[in-house]
């Protein structure tokens, strides 16, 4: 489905946008507002966001599936070394 | 919330039918995965802890199918009425 470069690559820290659009959102609240590390780079996808109201969700946008340390995502999280991994839209990624 | 029930279940046959009907809807292009989701998200939030994870389905597939003008909520309502009569209520 791959149609082009996305703008971050594996080995990339990026950080997830913290906000609160209303309507239909794929990115998880507990990841919003955290940084991680791109792990790949899916491809291009028509985005959800637009599919979830009868919209065609073009153009399509980059998907990344992104790591995050755990211990960045929640307070006094036990393990060191855990991470969560999360697919994560393009429009939803800055660098960190 | 509480624990979570871990024990394997059979699905009921209403269950079965709900996915079919859910995945008819899909492949015949009414609506898109993620306009099922949505609309089980738009779900009165008094009502959503209250149903099954099916029963969701069945609310969310009603508002499309209403959304989308293939069927109306009372003529839903008149079916099950015309069901509750015939079987008695679930």
């Amino acid at each position: 489905m791959s149609s082009g470069a996305g703008r971050f690559k594996p080995g990339d820290r990026v950080h997830v946008r913290f906000a609160e659009p209303p309507g239909h959102i794929r990115t998880p609240y507990y990841i919003r507002g955290k940084t991680g590390v791109v792990e790949r780079y899916y491809g291009d996808f028509p985005n959800p966001e637009e599919l979830a109201y009868g919209k065609d969700g073009l153009p399509r946008r980059p998907l990344y599936l992104v790591g995050f340390q755990q211990r960045d995502v929640w307070q006094d999280y036990p393990a060191a070394g855990d991470k969560v991994y999360v697919d994560l839209y393009e429009h939803w990624l800055e660098p960190a | 919330m509480g624990p979570i029930d871990r024990t394997p279940h059979d699905l009921s046959d209403w269950e079965i039918l709900t996915d079919a009907i859910s995945t008819a809807i899909g492949r015949k292009g009414i609506r898109t995965t993620d306009e099922h989701r949505r609309a089980r998200e738009d779900m009165d939030p008094a009502l959503y802890p209250q149903l099954s994870y099916y029963e969701r389905w069945v609310v969310g597939n009603e508002a499309i199918l209403c959304e989308k003008g293939y069927l109306t909520h009372e003529e839903v309502d008149r079916k099950v009425a015309e069901l509750e009569a015939r079987w008695g209520e679930p």
